[in-house]
This record gives structure tokens, sequence and C-alpha cells, in this order.
């Protein structure tokens, strides 16, 4: 069931719907390029562009068939791109959808019927879209979408946020959370081939946060546009692919939603714990592409800063700051939040005797999450957060660390 | 797919359930002049149901199933409610996924089966009860039609939400008592089929399930008109005779009454001037590919 891969060597093998080197179907300027050599051996260039951009970058060489759009700020700008796209030939359809529980609905369809599809959604039109999200991993279909976070609180704020992604936790996707261009680049490419896996074959959620990514810009590494994902297989899927090329067969005697007995609800039960089991499963892929599912900076220390996505960069220089006052901190990044590095975490945090952890929304769900994995978990300080769009300068982590040591704070924090 | 994919391996035929075995053998997948006559005759689509006894709901899917022109290229989008009880029991790929989205999903699927399969005709047929297709889903239902997106769209109306136990629904009559409505309903049915004609579908049609004939024949203009032009609509009356009181052997008696003379079923159907010219050349080719393969059949039986 498991396909071969080297972790070691970073090496994925097997397509075979396709051969590498033939032309795209799209576009004929591209070929169909092997990912290991996509990923690891063909020459970049360095591009300076927003977060939208490299979106669009990233989907120019994905070889999806189809994405739906709507708008919804700070993602317009992308799903736009991507229409530029379309115009130019890279991808089979794109169209714009009524609101997102249509667009996400729609995305479902296609990928029932068989297509790589991708599409970008961000706060509100997350929750609007909510139910289709459990709906996709039930159904096991691979479909990519990228969230660029913001507030979804009223009152109402566009402002980067990262709430939905706590929503999202449970709906058996894989959630990678993105925190510079250059991860927002490489998870999207990486994210298609991970979610298609046959023992995996799961939705995926590429989050980045809004506005600190998709409307900076910041340097990423091209390889050239000639180069693009080989297509996916539909036929390699663990479910049927809804196209009436194999047999149609009776699915059930009875649908299991109309019997009360103990069977029906057995069944339920492991198809939802497959389902997570897949987002396990997706680790040794993940791994394979994109490295450790947290990377760590100096964890021999005694206080340890861990985050997600654009809090690292803050920690990272509050890191600096702590450290311009003799006070030593590691780093650790959490790269995905489902599969949960749980042992990782745990592991690298074993001899922290205190943990801050630095988030950008109201519940400080990500300390909850950490809390969990660890034994002496008063370690952890949930904080600092900041909600609705509020920033969170360098000095406010660095405060944190200091008024928890018990030493004189620059003030920042009372500047919110 | 090719009829060859639904085969049995001589080596695992007995392995393979009875009902298998007879649609392999006995179905009518590749058959130019498949329709509801076949019922009886030949193996169904629908290998059986639970719905409730006497329910015109699973007729209603009987004579459908029998008269789709393509069964081996066609995939169902249906929505919550009594029609997905129905469908895992179906011999067509038939997907459900949420209440109320199944137009949306239905969009979604024919785009990517255009792409996948540019020489094939694909038919995507979306069935849903009235709640789904009305109420919940009427954002998707008409935002499908605005876009015009080549599928069928059939519509199980029951004129309430049967499957939940009898509450009020957008296509109740007006002053009907059900739950949710104690004092009777407040509003006129919603007048869907206008709506769809106002709405882009190319070919709309109202009936009840009395007459397999005339729902056989409007499936087929729908599905074919749904292939060259765009949207197209078909609203079945198929009364819920648990919920309106009515024995299991009345509910044929209910259609008839509700579509005779001044009754709110009384069969309309609306088309474009180009779907009508279109429907008229089909059935001029019919006719003629039918003379042709009697007389073949006479040459034959002479031979």
């Amino acid at each position: 069931m498991n396909k071969p891969v080297d972790v070691q060597n970073r090496v994925l093998k097997g397509y075979s719907n396709v051969q590498i080197g033939e032309k795209s179907k799209y576009k004929d300027t591209q070929t169909y390029t092997d990912p290991n050599f996509l990923f690891n051996e063909a020459e970049v260039t360095p591009a300076f562009m927003t977060g939208s951009e490299v979106i669009k970058e990233a989907i120019r060489r994905a070889n999806i068939d189809l994405s739906v759009a709507y708008p919804i700020t700070p993602q317009s700008e992308a799903a736009a791109l991507i229409g530029e796209l379309y115009a130019e030939g890279y991808m089979g359809d794109y169209f714009r959808g009524e609101n997102e529980f249509g667009v996400m609905s729609q995305c479902a369809g296609a990928a029932f019927g068989g297509a790589r599809v991708f599409t970008t959604t961000a706060g509100p039109g997350t929750l609007r879209a909510f139910e289709n999200f459990p709906m996709w991993a039930g159904s096991r279909l691979p479909i990519q979408v990228c969230v660029t976070m913001r507030g979804v609180n009223s009152p109402l704020s566009i402002q980067p946020d990262t709430l939905e992604m706590f929503f999202l936790l449970e709906t058996g996707m894989l959630i990678w959370h993105a925190e510079t261009a250059q991860d927002l680049f490489d998870f999207i490419l990486k994210g298609f081939i991970v979610a298609e896996m046959p023992d995996v074959h799961l939705p995926i959620a590429v989050c980045c946060d809004g506005f600190f990514v998709t409307h900076t810009k910041d340097t990423v590494a091209l390889p050239d546009e000639k180069y693009v994902l080989p297509p996916y297989d539909p036929y390699k899927s663990p479910v049927v692919c809804m196209d009436m090329e194999s047999a149609p067969v009776r699915m059930m005697r009875d649908p299991f939603v109309m019997k009360s007995n103990y069977i029906s609800y057995m069944t339920q039960a492991s198809w939802q714990l497959e389902v997570r089991a897949a987002i396990e499963r997706s680790r040794k892929y993940t791994k394979a592409l994109i490295g450790d599912l947290i990377e760590c900076e100096n964890i021999d220390r005694e206080i340890i800063m861990i985050g997600s996505g654009t809090a690292v960069s803050q920690a990272r220089e509050a890191i600096r700051l702590l450290g311009l006052d003799g006070i030593p901190v590691g780093l650790v990044k959490i790269k995905t939040l489902r599969p949960f590095p749980h042992e990782e975490i745990a592991e690298a945090l074993k001899d922290a005797k205190k943990i801050f952890v630095p988030e950008f929304n109201v519940a400080g769900y990500l300390a909850r999450e950490i809390k969990a994995v660890l034994p002496n978990n008063d370690r952890v300080v949930a904080g600092p957060h900041v909600a609705g769009g509020m920033t969170m300068p360098s000095e406010v982590i660095a405060d944190e660390v200091k008024k928890a040591l018990g030493m004189k704070t620059s003030g920042m924090t009372a500047r919110g | 797919m090719s009829i060859e994919k639904i085969k049995i391996s001589e080596a695992l035929h007995d392995l393979m359930p009875p009902e298998y075995q007879d649609m392999v053998e006995d179905a009518t997948y590749g058959n130019q002049d498949r329709g509801w006559k076949d019922i009886g005759e030949s193996k169904e689509l629908i290998e059986q149901h639970s719905l409730c006894a006497g329910c015109p709901e699973s007729i209603a899917f009987r004579y459908i199933l029998a008269s789709l022109p393509a069964p081996e290229n066609t995939v169902f989008v249906g929505s919550t409610g009594c029609t997905s009880l129905v469908f895992p029991m179906v011999a067509v790929h038939n997907i459900h996924s949420l209440f109320g989205n199944q137009n949306a999903v239905a969009s979604g699927l024919k785009r990517a089966l255009k792409i996948r399969f540019p020489d094939v005709e694909k038919d995507v047929v979306v069935l849903a009860g009235d709640g789904a297709t009305v109420d919940i889903g009427l954002d998707y239902t008409m935002q499908s039609w605005f876009r015009g997106e080549k599928f069928t769209t059939i519509c199980f109306d029951n004129e309430l939400y049967a499957n939940t136990g009898g509450q009020e629904s957008g296509l109740m009559q007006k002053g009907f008592v059900a739950k949710m409505a104690p004092v009777g309903k407040l509003f006129d049915k919603v007048r869907l089929p206008e709506i769809a004609r106002e709405s882009g579908c190319h070919y709309v049609a109202c009936l009840t399930v009395s007459k397999p004939n005339r729902v056989e024949k409007v499936l087929k203009n729908a599905i074919l008109v749904a292939r060259e032009f765009g949207p197209t609509y078909i609203q079945l009356y198929t009364p819920c005779i648990l919920e309106i009181g009515k024995q299991s052997m009345e509910g044929l008696d209910e259609m008839k009454d509700s579509e005779a003379i001044g009754g709110r079923f009384v069969f309309k159907e609306y088309m474009t001037d180009e779907v009508k010219e279109f429907l008229k050349q089909k059935d001029a080719e019919e006719k003629d590919r039918k003379k042709a393969a009697k007389l073949a059949a006479k040459e034959a039986a002479k031979a």
C-alpha cells in the first residue's frame, strides 16, 4: 500500500500515468517534470514578488485542471491572477463561483470527476465554506485550498488573524502553515504531491497569514517555468472516481444513515478514524518533501519560543533583541498543524524551562495544542497573542519573556 | 464507459453477486432504444429501494433510470433527502455530498468531465428533492442556470420536507397545514418552472409521473438539450403519500387529480425556438432510425 519513499535522500517514486518529459496537456511550452528534479535539482532564480504573485507562480507549475474563484480580501488578488493563468492556457477551466459554499462544492464536483483542483479563500469565506471541508476529507478529495488568513470576528475586520486555522484543525484535512513566500511556493507545489498519494488522498489547506505574506514582497527562488508537475492520476484514488469509467456497483444494501445499529455506527466511526490515520500516513511524504515537520534553532537553551507562520518571523527578531540583553532563547517553527508533530515537539522542548507561544489570534489555540503534548505543561506561557489584525512587534514578544523572568520591560506591551 | 468494463472475468463469475451477473447479462447499457417499457423485461439499474410502500418517488426513479439515453456515460448528483436513500443502490455513478449544494457539485463535475473526456459526451444529471432544489439550494440551482452549465436538473417535488417528517417547503401549496406551518403556509408555491425559464434553462417541463411515456420523453429531451445548449429543468410531482394522509395505493390517483385541468400539475413545457427546432429534427432522425432498424429486421427475417 505505502509507496516506496526514501526519506533520507528525499526521493519520491512513481508516476505511471504520463511520461516524464512529455509536453503538458495544457501548455506546450511546459513539460511534465519529475517532482524530485523540480524540487531538489532544477536551477532556480531569485524573484522579488508579493505572496499573491507567489501563489500564481506556484500554480503556473502545478498543472491544475480547474480552479474556482470568489473575491474576498486578502486572497482576491491571487484568485484573479490564477484567472490570468487560465486565460494564458495553463489550466482546463476557471470560473467565479457564487459564494464560498458554492465554490468549495464546485471544487468537490470537479475533484469527484478526477480533476486536480486548486482554490483560495480567507476568513469569513472559510467559515461560509465550512460544511464542505469535512465532506472533502470524508470523500477523500485531494483538493488544495490556499487559506490567506484574516479576522473572522464581528465587528468587521479584514486584518490578519489565524483563528480560522483553529477551526480547520479537526476537519480531516492536512493543514500546513507557511511562514514566508518561499514556504508558500514550496508548500503549494509539494502539497499537491502529498495530498494525492493513494494512502493519503486528503484535501490540504496551505495556510498563510493574510497581508503579512500575501501583500508584502519577499524573495523567492523559482525554478524555470518550463517545468510543470505531472498530472493527477484519479485512478490511484482509494475511492472510486465518479466518471462512470469503472463498473458501477451497489454501494451498500441500505444507506447507513438509515440504520440505528452498532454496525452502522461502527462504519461511520471507522471511516472517520481512517481519515485521521491517512493524515498520519502523510508524514513520511511530507518529511521527504519539506523536511521535518518542525525546524529547531538552539533548542538546548532554557527558554524556547515555538510558533507557526509569521509569528515565527516575529519571534526570530525577538530572540535577537533578547540576545542583545544577554537572554539566550531557542526557536521551534511548526510547519504542519495536521499532522501535528507531537513527538517532535515533545522531544524538542524536553529540556526547556520556559516555553513561549506567540500567536495572531484571540484563542491562543496553538499554546493549547502544545500544552496537550507536553509533560509539565505549566512551562508553557500562552502568549503573547494578539487579535483582530493587531501587529505583534518583536518587542512585545521580548517583553513577555522579560516579564516572566521578572525583568524590566521596554514598555511596548502597554502600547499594544 | 465502454460496455466491456462491466463484464465479469469468467474465472470470477461465480463469485459475483447475482444482481451484478444480471446487470451484465440483462441490463440495457448501450441499448439505443432503452426506455420505461424495459421495466419488468430486463435488469433495472435500480436494485431496490428503501422508500415507503407505494411512494411515487420510487416509480419516478425507475422511469428515469430506465429512460436515460446513455447510462454508461451518466453521472448523477443527488442531495440529502428521500432520494439519497435510493442512490446507494443505483447502477450508475452518483455523488451525494451535502444538502443543497447539488447544482454546484454538478457544475464542477460536468466541467471536469469535459476537460478529461473532450470526445465523449458524459451526461450529468442532478436529482434532488424540493427542499434541496428550491429552499436551501436555490442559490446554487439558479446560479448554475445563470452560468449556462450544461446539465439537467430534476426536482422531485413532493411539496414538503418528507425525509425529516413533513415540514413546510417553498414548493408547498399556500394554506397547507404542516409542521413548521402550524397555521397553514402563508405564501404561494414558488414558481420554479417559470423562474427556470427566465434564468437561462433552454428546456423546462413540469409534470407528474402518472404517465411513463411522457416522463421518458421529457427526460430524453432534457438530456439531449443539455448536451447541445445548456441547462434544462424538470419538475416532477411525486407526492409524499405518508405526509398528505394517503394510502399506499392512492399515489397514482393523487397525481392524476393534480394534473387534471385546473390542477397544480397540468403538464407544461417551455423551450426556446432553437430547441423546438432541434427536438423536431431529433424526433425525425429517431423515427428514421427506427424505421430503418425495423426494415433491416424484416429483411433479416426474410433471409
